[in-house]
Order: C-alpha cells, then structure tokens, then sequence
C-alpha cells in the first residue's frame, strides 16, 4: 500500500467538512526528467469517499491534479461519530485506504 | 559547475582581522556609511502593500490543510524504525533535551552540543544521530540532501518531524555558551558579508523593511519582526514541485541566488547563519511546519 493519507472530519452545522491530503506523485506522463527522458505517468484516477458504508463521493481524476493532492467537501446528512473511508486507485493499480470518524 | 569551497574558512579570517567590529552594531565588512542607514531598526513597522497582503492570504488558505503533514507523518515513522547498518531507531537521539525527547527541542536549535562540542541546528544534529546511531554514512546523507523529482530525503521528513513537535512553543535558541554566542557573531558577519559576483550579502535583501521581490515577500532577518517570518516557514511545503524543504535548503539556495559558492550541508557556515537568525526571532512563538508558494 502506498503513504498513508491524512483525513480531517469535523461537524460544521448540519454537514460534515472533511477535507483529505493524499501523498501521490501526480505524474502527468509529459514532463520530461534531466536527461530528456519522459518521466512515466504515475497518477490517481479513482477517488472514492465512503460516509458509514454509502459511497458519497465518486470521483474521476486525471493528470490536471497536482502533486499531494488536497481534496475539500461538504456531507449533509452526516454525524458525529460516522465513520469515513477514503480510498484511492492509481493507473498502476497501485491502492490505498484510510478511515477516521467525525468529530 | 559545484564548488563547495568552505566559506567558514573565509568567515573565520574575515573575523580574525575585523575582531573588534564583530562586537559593533551591524556594521557590514565593507563600512560605507550609507549601509548603516539600511541596517538601521525601524521606530514603526512598514506598511503592508495590497499585493503582499493578497499573498498573505492565499498563504494563510493553504496553511489550512498544509502537505507537510505528510512529511510529519513520514518522518514519525522513519524515526521510530530500526534502520541503517546497525538497525537501531532514532529513539535514543539527543536533541539537546536528553535522549528521545523530541517535543520542545526544535525550538531550541541551533544550540551547543556537549558530546561533539560544537554548535548544531536541528537537521545538522538529527543527521549526527543518524551517522552515530544507525550508522550511515555522512557523505551519503550529503550527496542529495534535498527534494526533488526523485523523492524527499530521509532528514528532510525527520526534520519535518521534529520540528512540527515544536508547533505552538516559543523560540529559544540559546546564547549562554561560548560557541553559541561566537556562532551568532559569525552568522551576524556572514548576513552582511558581501560577495560574488552580485556583490550580495544576505542583508542585500534581508536588511530593509516592506522589501518584496515579484511575489516573495523579502522579511528583515535582523530584527525580530523580520526574523520570525524565516523561522516560521522552515520546514516548508513549497507549492511550486510539490516538495518538501528545511532551511538547509533555504540556506543552499539564497547562495545560489546570490552566485555564492555551494555552501557545504549542515555545515558551520549555516548553523552560524541560522544561529544568528533563529536568536533575532526568539521569544516569539513557532506554529510548526509552513507552506510556501
């Protein structure tokens, strides 16, 4: 499994603020190293964010996201003590999964 | 292209022959009397320009959720395994608060070190721990001290670590020693020492107040107020890449900036640097690990 992700879960009101910082290279495929050798695309390409088993976030990310990716949202509906999955696939089929609960 | 020629030495002699200066107010080497105007304290703080505040928000956004904690974690890790080739932690490591006691230490580095009788910063002493405790190699740990495409060293995420176990104390950096305070006037010589081919010193852009450069903000490094805008962001995450650096790396590029020779990693020449700059910001509160454009 790759670095561990750091997720942040507070209540704010009537939604929950979670806000995720994955560790990934976020390798377009297009730079080119020192030597003028491509650089090989290593990225994210599926996010999905999970609140208590039902999946909330469903996402598709591709190469215009940046190195150490920082992800924001808001879940209505959600309480205190829910617990949060946050799980990433990368187009080398490298995975990784990280849980908190909401504060 | 590298020439890693040992500026101490230059500093060294520098002080030998200027002794009785070292003790006078912030006099650079050269003596001209319009310098002293530039290195002259401010009765009032400068006023902040829109576009400097703009940029003090955007940072102040992206300090929310800050990627150095990443790096934190990592170095968390790295020093509680038994790595290197005598496969021990780093939980023995004296940071200057006695073995293993991280929290507090950070802030107050660079300080003198009885076991090697030498003033060291913290990423300098974490290295020593790592050279004495598990047994790498110094020389390695200076090929490619810093981060790159190629991944963050080792002391870097260590750094990272140790000083974000700092967060929310205030800066201390010890003046009782002798060498701590020889490491302050030599830091304080260095700062206004001016060479290369740009004629710099460090004070060139660090000596004035309300100084911006494009979208860098450039702060006084010798006052207080000044001071603590460097010790706050070091260890920083900066944006541009997406890596993670210490101030050793700070340190290595301002000479670059400055078309100074490569200084040396961890070397006298920056623990004397950032002895002088880390007591100018003392007494003031370090908030941990920043974020940089």
């Amino acid at each position: 499994m790759a670095d561990p992700m750091k997720i942040r879960a507070q209540m704010k009101g009537d939604a929950a603020e979670i806000r995720v910082l994955m560790s990934h290279p976020m390798e377009t495929g297009q730079r080119k190293d020192g030597a003028g050798k491509i650089i090989p695309a290593h990225f994210i390409q599926s996010l999905i964010v999970a609140v208590n088993g039902k999946t909330v976030v469903d996402g598709q990310i591709g190469t215009s996201v940046s190195r150490n990716p920082v992800f924001g949202f808001k879940v209505k509906g959600a309480k205190a003590g829910d617990k949060v999955v946050v799980s990433w696939v990368d187009n080398t089929g490298d995975k990784r999964s990280d849980e908190t609960a909401i504060s | 292209m590298k020439q890693p020629i040992m500026l101490s030495a230059l500093a060294a002699l520098s002080l030998a022959t200027m002794a009785p200066q070292a003790a006078a107010e912030e006099k650079p080497a050269a003596g001209k009397p319009q310098m002293k105007q530039m290195h002259a304290r401010p009765t009032a703080k400068a006023a902040v320009d829109p576009t400097t505040a703009d940029f003090e928000k955007f940072r102040a956004v992206m300090e929310d959720t800050n990627p150095a904690e990443l790096f934190e974690l990592k170095g968390k890790e790295l020093w509680k395994q038994k790595r290197g080739p005598r496969n021990a932690s780093l939980e023995q490591c004296d940071l200057g608060l006695g073995p293993g006691v991280v929290k507090g230490a950070y802030v107050k580095m660079p300080r003198y070190f009885a076991d090697v009788d030498q003033v060291m910063d913290a990423e300098r002493r974490i290295v020593h721990c790592m050279v004495t405790l598990q047994g790498f190699k110094a020389e390695d740990l200076a090929k490619k001290p810093f981060s790159s495409d190629a991944g963050t060293p080792d002391p870097v995420s260590l750094t990272t670590y140790v000083a974000a176990q700092s967060r929310g104390m205030k800066l201390a950096i010890p003046q009782k020693n002798a060498k701590e305070r020889e490491a302050f006037q030599v830091g304080r010589e260095i700062f206004n020492y001016r060479a290369g081919p740009y004629d710099f010193s460090c004070a060139t852009c660090h000596g004035e107040d309300g100084k911006r450069i494009r979208t860098q903000v450039l702060p006084n490094l010798s006052t207080k107020e000044g001071a603590i805008a460097t010790s706050q962001g070091w260890p920083g995450y900066r944006l541009t890449g997406g890596f993670m650096h210490t101030i050793q790396w700070r340190m290595n590029d301002c000479f670059r900036q400055q078309r100074f020779p490569e200084p040396g990693y961890v070397s006298d020449t920056i623990t004397a640097l950032l002895t002088y700059m880390g007591a100018n910001a003392s007494g003031q509160v370090y908030n941990g690990p920043g974020i940089k454009r």
